[in-house]
């Protein structure tokens, strides 16, 4: 029960103030949550900054970029929402996986199988061009949420069957599907050798904020879908499951401690089949979101690695579904303003390094931190 | 078996002022200790009186917060347990400190500068094995430990400490995982180390044990000396219960009248396989009847945990049968047991009993939150949850802020009332309690043991798995016991001896003739 | 197609996949599961590549590239031992800085012509062994006759050394090993530096050696990944981690050359005839690598033993049990 960090432990510092670090003993008020969620993000911009500078880049210009870019006006911070729609979708997914202590980290493979799910009505076809909006919409949304939710239940079935570690073959499914989409947008549904397929037909469009501009003249230009409703009222209902339901109360039980679960007659293997299929069906619906909202096509490049983001939005939101919304229009601007930024790769090591502070200051929720003058020694 | 007195004793280690402080509890406080060479000084004490937090910091495992150590006189300051190993002190874990995968030798060199990097194994076997033979540790060198049963481990322990030369060796509850026969075999070895003048701290809060082998007795209460360093021949078991109590000890509790009704759990022939695959119920049967509390007694890890576990669905038998109210319910579900009215005091609160940063109220909601009224369709009615948490908050005083405090943060008696406040209020017709007091404050069991007699008279079955048996003696009304997954025999009138002999695996058919020859001698 | 041609260039992609698995091996024996093995073996060949091509030294730069996965993986050491918190979640943490630090840091590198590369060369006698010399000791990377040595020196090592027998017992009850005087924390620091240092190999070895050139994310392509996976295959045995290795190493070689030749054992080879199907046979290492979890699983329930125990779980001091 002895609690000193192991490092600063027998080393007999001349320092006034003796340290000593105890587990907290009554829960931790919620702002300390907060405040070191902010205080990691900012330190982290710091690092970042750092590095941005070593990679041979302005940190303060980047910065000032990101924020421009992508809050800076009406218009601009409605193509953040276009960013963060998919975000929220896979933020969540890996909300109710982690939540079981399920670590699917796969979100971008089902992402892939939803959008190309989503694909196939359109190309395959199942619908021919001339269906209404409403039934290519709806038909879109079941097969890109059943695209991913199979995705997600393979792994799921193979921890169940032989206990597979989810972490590897999550991972292992996100590189097949990526090459499963290119055999399709190379080989079958190439549009005049180009590696991508035609344009879907606008009935296959999910609606956008300026397909109302004849309404509303303020809605002109933006490029927000209705896809950003589905993920706000996902992340609702997700939040009614985990904190409502029978099923989240199981979810809960599980990923505090899974042999409680057990003990109280709660099949674990049932629930790891369902929440991995909630959980791609979820990612699947970011992907089936961003072709039918965004891309108007399916394509090799149609992520920017939003299934990885969202493992880690959904540990800022600390896997709390609503949260997932705020911290994914973060994200959003990120993504959205890294774009244009150089070197390239700011927009992950920035993630990377607010990450990692992240897993850090949780250390400080936990425990509390004693200072008091050094007498004895 | 008190020994001849050793005239004028050297001391080899004296603590002074002890103070240390975790969070939350004051574990020692100004304790002194003085322990004098070739002697075996027991430390006696209730759980959680800071017998092995005193030890601790004599074997260099934790730093006191205040207080001095002198070792043969000379004033010392450990930062590590090796530095106790190097001037002869060594401690024997409670919870053996050996690695399962390796052998014998393996960990006996553990830790060791010698050899300074290639290890040839069969040389130090040899040595070993040399060491062993004098002391009466017999024990292969190059088995693996989890080959070993748990008497050898403990030699393996002793192996280890005399290896480097310690000439202190503290045993915390040296026999509370041995059969009779092995703490023979321990107190033999106890005793050819101290005529080589070596010097034992033997902490144990058995009494009967402490008058057979110690010279002297230091007393702890709540992290403060009662007694210190009494010679154990001047005084009596009941003082010393006195001095680790506090107060009279009352060895029996009011236990009224009630007429046994049907048989509710019968258990036959069952056979069933622990986690590592190796058969631990052997052809078991018994049976509990309603309104009594039925005693399961036997050292640990001869199968108790795999019957509980066998009974309340969450382990499969590979043959036999279990009814429950004369239904067949073997290889059922959990689900199936908890609907059936069996309630299951785990013997793991934080493990297996409770989710620990879930409230209170989803933790006392885990057996009825898919029952009306908290469980509505696919829903949950928080509103009738946070009633029910309240009401048994109140009904079984459960001591925290609000019944949305995360479980980890209460103490282990508050936990055992959340985990006994959902399994009774289930109004149990079966109840499996597995060590329900272990590790409690003197409160807390006595709280928990009148629960366990209300369920009796309120008419319920209850099966009390126990490695107490004075706590097994005054609740139960009979009381079978196990050895290596088979019940030996059956005592109702609390013979001792019996039990004694059947938990070290003598059947009760055999028994007549044994007692009767010893008798006859 | 030449099958030994194939295995030979397979044990060189093997190589890379060898260090890593070893280096995770090694952390996760002493109790530290590290999932950052794919971002940290990215920065070893980023600043590998990046050191050989400013200073035209590639052996410092396999030995700048190892320091610095060595380094960031002291980062996952200091949150998961010290601050506690868990292994995944900050193993994956790692991945997302390692690798994001690399892309940045390694930006424009890809443009620099001529960056020196490691040697490689033919062993003069054992090349002459029917097959076996043509496949392991013909025009090899200097890195893969290091290999050769490193795997049973490893085993050796963990098995039959003072320092082994430390290691294991961390991992497996770091209460035991604390309680003799091991100092599990920095027993614990040190194996995660290894793995590191190990990981960061793996990428020098592959942008120096094996496909020279910097490719930013793809120069890996998941072989991280896979050398996780191996470690659970290979049931933390060293022996068995090379196996799979190289196993694993020929049939990412077979994928790519499967594509060249017009016939296959006398039958028309579908790949050459459609290039897309490649796409399949790409799928095949990483299908390959959850099969062998399937596998390597089942015979680990069935065995009981390899894991070690206390993988995962962080060591207080005072509290009992792991």
């Amino acid at each position: 029960m002895e609690n000193n960090i192991p490092g600063s432990k027998k080393r007999r510092l001349r320092f006034p103030y003796k340290i000593r670090v105890e587990p907290r003993l009554v829960e931790a008020p919620g702002w300390v949550s907060v405040l070191l969620t902010i205080a990691s993000i900012i330190l982290a911009l710091m690092v970042g900054a750092v590095l941005i500078a070593l990679g041979g880049g302005d940190p303060i210009k980047a910065y000032i970029h990101i924020g421009k870019a992508s809050f800076g006006s009406l218009g601009v911070f409605s193509d953040t929402l276009v960013k963060a729609t998919p975000l929220m979708l896979v933020g969540l997914a890996c909300s109710i996986a982690f939540r079981m202590k399920l670590w699917n980290i796969g979100a971008e493979g089902q992402f892939f199988i939803g959008a190309f799910a989503a694909s196939v009505v359109v190309l395959l076809p199942v619908l021919p061009d001339s269906s209404p909006k409403w039934l290519f919409i709806l038909i879109m949304f079941i097969f890109g949420f059943i695209g991913g939710a199979l995705w997600g239940v393979i792994p799921g079935f193979l921890k169940v069957k032989f206990n597979v570690n989810e972490i590897i073959s999550t991972l292992m499914m996100n590189y097949i599907a990526v090459f499963w989409n290119n055999y399709f947008i190379y080989a079958v549904w190439s549009e005049g050798g180009f590696q991508m397929s035609k344009t879907f037909p606008k009935n296959a469009w999910l609606p956008r904020l300026s397909d109302f501009a004849k309404d509303a003249p303020i809605f002109q230009g933006l490029t927000t879908h209705l896809g950003l409703v589905f993920a706000v009222i996902a992340a609702v209902i997700i939040w009614f499951i985990l904190y409502r339901s029978k099923w989240g109360y199981e979810i809960r039980l599980i990923g505090d401690n899974a042999k409680a679960a057990k003990y109280s007659g709660i099949s674990i293997g049932k629930n790891i089949i369902l929440v991995m299929a909630l959980s791609g069906g979820l990612a699947g619906l970011a992907g089936m979101s961003e072709i039918s909202g965004v891309v108007h096509r399916l394509q090799g490049s149609i992520s920017p690695g939003y299934g990885f983001t969202g493992i880690i939005i959904a540990w800022l939101a600390k896997l709390n579904p609503l949260a997932v919304i705020v911290v994914s229009i973060l994200f959003g601007a990120l993504i959205l303003a890294g774009r244009e930024l150089q070197p390239k790769g700011i927009p992950t090591m920035i993630q990377g390094v607010i990450f990692v502070f992240l897993i850090a200051s949780d250390f400080f929720v936990r425990n509390r931190i004693l200072f008091s003058r050094n007498i004895e020694e | 078996m008190p020994k001849e007195e050793v005239p004028d004793l050297k001391v080899i280690a004296h603590m002074q002022g002890i103070r240390k402080r975790f969070p939350g509890v004051l574990a020692n406080d100004q304790v002194d200790f003085e322990l004098r060479e070739g002697e075996v000084h027991a430390l006696l004490g209730e759980n959680g009186a800071g017998k092995s937090t005193l030890m601790n910091i004599l074997a260099g495992l934790y730093h006191p917060d205040s207080g001095t150590i002198n070792i043969r006189g000379k004033q010392v300051s450990f930062n590590s347990p090796q530095d106790a190993i190097k001037v002869g002190i060594g401690m024997i874990h409670q919870h053996f400190m050996l690695v399962p995968s390796q052998t014998v030798t393996e960990n006996v060199l553990l830790g060791l500068n010698d050899p300074p990097f290639i290890i040839n194994l069969k040389d130090y076997d040899d040595k070993i094995r040399q060491l062993g033979e004098r002391l009466g540790l017999i024990v292969d060198p190059r088995a693996k430990i989890w080959q070993l049963t748990v008497g050898e481990q403990q030699r393996v322990e002793i192996l280890k400490m005399l290896y480097r030369g310690t000439n202190v060796l503290i045993m915390d509850e040296p026999t509370a995982v041995l059969a009779p026969s092995e703490i023979e075999d321990l107190f033999l070895t106890l005793r050819k180390m101290t005529a080589e003048g070596k010097s034992i701290v033997f902490i144990s809060h058995k009494l009967n044990e402490i008058t057979e082998i110690s010279d002297r007795v230091t007393v702890l209460r709540r992290g403060k000396v009662t007694a210190s360093g009494i010679n154990t021949r001047e005084t009596t078991r009941e003082k010393l219960a006195e001095l680790m109590v506090g107060r009279e000890v009352l060895f029996r509790i009011d236990k009224k009248p009630v007429k046994p009704g049907d048989v509710v759990l019968s258990v036959e022939n069952v056979q069933a396989e622990n986690d590592k695959n190796l058969q631990s119920l052997r052809g078991l049967s018994l049976q509990v009847r309603a309104g009594e509390i039925v005693g399961l007694a036997g050292v640990a890890g001869n199968g108790q945990s795999e019957l509980a576990e066998v009974i309340t669905g969450l382990r499969k038998c590979t043959a036999g049968k279990i009814c429950i109210h004369g239904q067949d319910t073997t290889n059922q579900s959990t689900l199936t047991s908890i609907r059936q009215g069996v309630s299951h005091i785990p013997e793991d609160r934080t493990h297996v009993g409770s989710a620990p940063n879930l409230s209170i109220t989803d933790n006392v909601i885990m057996k009825n939150y898919n029952q009306q009224p908290i469980g509505m369709g696919w829903l949950i009615n928080s509103l009738a949850a946070n009633r029910f948490a309240t009401k048994l908050k109140d009904e079984y005083e459960i001591t925290a802020p609000l019944i949305n405090t995360p479980v980890r943060l209460l103490s282990g008696g508050n936990l055992q009332r959340v985990i006994l406040a959902r399994e009774i209020s289930s109004k149990p017709k079966l109840m499996v309690a597995v060590q329900p007091t272990r590790g409690l404050d003197v409160g807390a069991i006595e709280g928990v043991q009148r629960l366990l007699m209300q369920q009796r008279e309120a008419g319920a079955a209850v099966l009390l798995i126990s490695e107490e048996l004075e706590e097994l003696l005054s609740l139960s009304d009979r009381i079978y016991i196990i050895y290596e997954g088979q019940i030996m025999g059956e005592v109702t009138d609390g013979d001792i001896r019996k039990i004694g002999l059947m938990m070290t695996g003598t059947p009760l058919d055999k028994i007549g003739k044994e007692i009767t020859e010893e008798d006859g001698k | 197609m030449d099958m030994s041609i194939v295995l030979q260039a397979g044990v060189a992609t093997g190589t890379a996949l060898l260090f890593a698995t070893l280096g995770e091996l090694l952390a996760e024996r002493s109790g530290i599961m590290n999932l950052g093995v794919e971002g940290m073996m990215l920065l070893g060949a980023m600043a590998a590549y990046w050191v050989s091509a400013h200073y035209g030294v590639p052996w410092m730069g396999v030995i700048i590239g190892m320091l610095a996965a060595g380094l960031i993986s002291q980062i996952h050491a200091f949150i998961t031992i010290n601050l506690r918190a868990d292994q995944v979640v900050s193993g994956l943490s790692l991945n997302f800085l390692a690798a994001g630090v690399s892309v940045v840091l390694g930006e424009g590198l890809n443009s620099i012509k001529g960056v020196a590369i490691l040697p490689s060369f033919t062993i003069p006698l054992l090349s002459q062994i029917p097959w076996i010399g043509k496949i392991f000791f013909t025009n090899q990377g200097i890195l893969v006759y290091i290999g050769y040595l490193v795997f049973p020196l490893v085993w050796y090592f963990i098995n039959r050394t003072r320092q082994g027998l430390h290691l294991r017992a961390v991992g497996e009850f770091p209460a035991a090993a604390d309680s003799l005087g091991i100092n599990v924390y920095r027993m614990r620091y040190l194996y995660v530096f290894i793995g590191g240092l190990f990981a960061g190999l793996a990428g020098a070895a592959i942008s120096l050696s094996i496909s020279p050139g910097w490719f930013s994310e793809k120069t890996t392509s998941g072989e991280g990944w896979i050398a996780v996976g191996l470690v659970i295959f290979a049931q933390w045995n060293p022996i068995r981690a090379a196996f799979g290795a190289y196993i694993f190493g020929a049939l990412r070689r077979l994928v790519l050359d499967i594509q060249g030749p017009m016939m296959i054992l006398g039958l028309a080879n579908p790949f050459y005839y459609n290039p897309y199907f490649g796409f399949f046979l790409q799928m095949l290492p990483y299908a390959f690598t959850i099969i062998v979890l399937v596998l390597g699983s089942r015979e680990a329930i069935k065995k009981r033993i390899g894991t070690p125990a206390a993988l995962g779980i962080p060591y207080i001091r005072g509290e009992r049990g792991m």
